[in-house]
């Protein structure tokens, strides 16, 4: 099969340089957006790691004094704002918006031009949100860039309290890649549902596939408040409001809950698609199909429903009733169970296979120990009364980072690795990425395994220094420590991308002799994505093609 | 030895004590969990590792057990059940606990960025330093605060004593403590409120009865105005628009009331030590403490200064 497929790479003149960009940025192909917005994140996640490295800095040791407490407090609004809505979020639309057409067998997504409208949205919240450093001292010149912190809770957010335009600025980001949020994940709900090749039912489809229809319903229901709630918040701030204005009647308890309804589901929307990527590359690397497929698909959908209903264990401290602390104890315990599930599945994959260690494989195994610890951390904050001692301090936001991080970004660099052959149709340097692997994988645990100790002697997030003599201090400097060989891993990844993308050799079809239909076609894919249109008959209809005698339709 | 004069595994309090309890549970079951799966990882990824001598057939293809998913749900939910009503428990006894007839109410105001106490019982108001008896296990003391915010949102977090609770406008809460030792305990304010955040820390002083008895009688007492220079400077500047002195037209109420600022160990919400040499600096130039505080520089003469600082070093 791999032996004999059509090369059909292209060698199109040379066009002038302007005209290839106004290629990009009038572009309606899933595929080429997907990257644009893969390359946004990682432009993006520059920004807020410098973020992050000057608050590391500043934090070294006790009364530190690298930076002024208002450029510390937009750094680390500016940090968390960064990450979420303009990392994780595009490199989850990114691999979603590649990868779910290739995997179904479609042509590009249900709407093509929403998709570059949805892009160019979020790019535009992007924008804006980094203008603020120039433009949200306003009239008042009070402001710069946000510092109400990435939650805003109210009423810091207020005129009162936040003059200038920083918060506007804030505000208006959100609203406007919010929309784009929205947009594309009612093209991704759409293009699953409408557009799967002939044979591929839903019961058919590659788990990614599942994974990002799930996420794509997650992102409809959770934005949405979130949207309202900036609308909301603009009506306070310039229409004379009063929906979070304490002095008047308004409620700050209103925005947390239009907050945190938004951001739990949120952790799914961008953990789901993480899980995807893991359920791609652990079969292929064990060699063995994907175990409880039926049971990964309801454990998937499960994990949807019920964290639209454990908000408010992001609220443990601000005085809910016992009852309803108790509820969401509940909730959020339950969740666990289909995580466990998950772990579960993906070991049973591995259990009796031929594992490969090359470096997609390398970082899902990370991922699978990390989220262990991530998801076993999010018990014990699910414990009311343990919450209490331990919200809002360092073990919080270790635990945050290991699911972000250690989880998430571990299964999206192992996705980095596993499709790049796919889309440079060369190969990556083997050697580089393992490299990136133990640098990041070094500092991450140094970052992120030793963040959870301040906080359990009683570090508050946020601070922007803080007194000696509490025994927070050699953590402090273990925590920034960390922060360099994270730094040099992402580092290298960037060079073994540009040097494999110029100089790689060539990768094939098919490197990993993987099962799913994106290996089908030729690297980089045509913009037709497939000459003729598959059918299936099975998940994984490229075994089925290399082992006739043995199809997996038999047993499906 | 003391790790850290913070640490939550440390309990001095009831409620502190039974977080303490859950938390030791909750622990040791995550980490049993966590040694279990993680030796099934460790040994699967180990074990089943492609060879070099391998003949790269593929091993056999397993699509699913309906038993094993069973077992991997029941067990699970098992251990869910119990770390939930485990936590329920302890919700009901620290949240529902009735306030008994010898409890001491506090009301505690969060400002950007310090602590006002107000004990409506005792007619006393102080800041920043939160005066509180020990409670004897068998004659139970225990302080009942009600938690009040004057702007934005704020959290109290003493780890040795309780866990936190926000104090957020117009949404009264409350919290209780019964600190069965004496000492200083240190905590700072655990919920982002504005610039000066990391600066708006929390000291509570538990003492014996007695000592404690004799602390309420001192902050009751009102000063008698002495009409010295330094007060002619304080009252006829913009002080007295924020601080209230009791016994004199200083009435302010956005400051942190100075009636007895001698008897107090810091400033700034426990950002300095409540020396001459830190309490001068402060009214000179705030920003050098604690920059971005709402206070602001007065802009006073050297002499002045010097005043007023004597003039509040007689406050106590």
């Amino acid at each position: 099969m791999s032996t004999n497929t059509i090369q059909l790479t292209e060698f199109p003149v040379s066009r002038p340089l302007t005209l290839r960009l106004h290629g990009w940025v009038t572009t309606v192909d899933h595929k080429r957006l997907g990257l644009l917005y893969v390359l946004f994140a990682l432009v993006f996640l520059t920004a807020g790691g410098i973020e992050a490295t000057v608050m590391r800095l500043q934090l070294i040791r006790p009364h530190n004094d690298l930076v002024s407490p208002q450029a510390f407090n937009r750094m680390f609004t500016m940090h968390g704002t960064t990450m979420i809505f303009f990392v994780a979020m595009p490199l989850v639309f990114g691999f979603a918006n590649y990868l779910v057409p290739l995997m179904i067998g479609a042509r590009d997504m249900a709407f093509p031009r929403l998709n570059a409208f949805s892009f160019w949205m979020t790019a535009l919240g992007g924008l804006l949100l980094y203008f603020s450093f120039l433009g949200g001292d306003g009239l008042y010149g009070g402001g710069g860039a946000p510092d109400v912190g990435w939650f805003a809770y109210a009423p810091l957010t207020s005129r009162t309290f936040s003059v200038g335009h920083s918060t506007d600025f804030w505000t208006l980001s959100l609203l406007v890649s919010g929309i784009g949020s929205v947009g594309t994940a009612i093209n991704i709900i759409t293009t699953i549902l409408c557009m799967r090749c002939p044979g591929m039912t839903l019961g058919k489809m590659p788990l990614l596939a599942w994974l990002n229809l799930t996420m794509g319903g997650l992102v409809v229901l959770a934005v949405s408040p979130l949207t309202a709630a900036q609308l909301m918040l603009l009506v306070d701030r310039y229409l004379g409001g009063h929906f979070f204005d304490a002095q008047a009647g308004g409620s700050a308890v209103v925005w947390m809950h239009f907050f945190w309804v938004f951001g739990h589901p949120e952790v799914y929307v961008l953990a789901i698609p993480a899980f995807a990527i893991a359920s791609e590359i652990i079969p292929v690397f064990s060699r063995k199909a994907i175990f409880g497929y039926p049971v990964m698909v309801l454990a998937t959908v499960a994990i949807g429903f019920v964290s639209m209903s454990v908000w408010a264990h992001h609220m443990f401290t601000i005085g809910m009733t016992s009852g309803a602390n108790t509820f969401f104890v509940l909730s959020t315990m339950a969740i666990a169970v289909p995580t466990g599930i998950k772990i579960f599945n993906w070991l049973a994959t591995m259990w009796g296979g031929k594992i490969r260690f090359a470096a997609p494989m390398m970082f899902c195994i990370a991922f699978l120990f990390q989220f262990l610890v991530a998801g076993l951390t999010g018990v014990t904050l699910a414990a009311a009364p343990f919450d209490w001692q331990l919200g809002n301090s360092y073990y919080l936001v270790a635990h945050f980072h290991y699911v972000i991080v250690g989880a998430i970004l571990f299964a999206i660099f192992g996705g980095f690795y596993y499709w790049f052959p796919k889309v440079a149709g060369k190969m990556y340097n083997e050697g580089l990425a393992k490299l990136h692997f133990w640098l990041f994988f070094l500092g991450f645990h140094l970052t992120f395994d030793f963040m959870h100790i301040p906080g359990l002697l009683g570090m508050p997030r946020r601070i922007y220094t803080y007194e000696p003599g509490r025994g927070w201090d050699v953590w402090n400097v273990i925590v920034t420590i960390g922060v360099f060989f994270q730094a040099a891993g992402v580092l290298i990844l960037a060079a073994n991308l540009l040097l494999s993308y110029f100089r790689g050799r060539t990768a094939g079809n098919d490197p990993w002799d993987a099962w799913t239909l994106e290996w089908s076609t030729s690297s980089p894919p045509p913009e037709y994505n497939f000459a003729v249109v598959p059918t299936v008959r099975s998940r994984r209809p490229l075994w089925d093609l290399k082992h006739p005698e043995d199809p997996d339709w038999r047993y499906e | 030895m003391q790790i850290s004069p913070t640490n939550i595994f440390a309990p001095a309090s009831t409620p502190a004590d039974s977080v303490f309890g859950l938390s030791m549970f909750v622990i040791v079951t995550v980490i049993a969990i966590f040694i279990a799966v993680s030796v099934l990882l460790t040994y699967a990824v180990v074990k089943f590792r492609a060879r070099r001598s391998d003949d790269h057939s593929e091993p056999a293809q397993v699509y699913g057990s309906n038993q094993v998913e069973l077992a991997w749900t029941v067990i699970p939910v098992l251990i869910v059940v119990a770390l939930f009503l485990a936590s329920a428990r302890v919700i009901a006894s620290v949240q529902d606990a009735p306030k008994p007839f010898s409890a001491l109410e506090v009301i505690v105001t969060g400002h950007q960025y310090w602590w006002e106490y107000r004990y409506p019982k005792l007619n006393i108001v102080t800041a920043n330093e939160l005066h509180v008896p020990v409670s004897d296990p068998a004659h139970p003391t225990p302080t009942f605060m009600t938690l009040l915010s004057a702007d934005t949102d704020h959290s109290f977090w003493v780890p040795r004593l309780a866990g936190k609770t926000d104090l957020i406008p117009n949404h009264p809460n409350s919290m209780w403590i019964d600190p069965h030792e004496t000492g200083l305990f240190l905590g700072q304010c655990a919920q982002y409120c504005g610039t000066q955040h990391a600066k708006m820390l929390l000291r509570v002083y538990v003492q014996p009865r007695a000592e404690f008895d004799r602390w309420v009688r001192e902050q009751q007492q009102v000063s008698q105005s002495a009409a010295s220079a330094g007060e002619r400077v304080f009252q006829s500047t913009a002080c007295v628009n924020c601080h209230t002195v009791a016994g004199t037209p200083a009435k302010g109420l956005f400051g942190p009331d100075l009636t007895h600022l001698m008897s107090r160990d810091t400033i700034a919400s426990g950002a300095a030590p409540n020396t001459h040499e830190k309490l001068r600096l402060w009214i000179q130039h705030p920003d050098a403490l604690k920059p971005g505080s709402k206070m602001p520089p007065m802009g006073l003469s050297d002499g002045d200064l010097d005043k007023v600082t004597a003039y509040l070093e007689t406050l106590r």
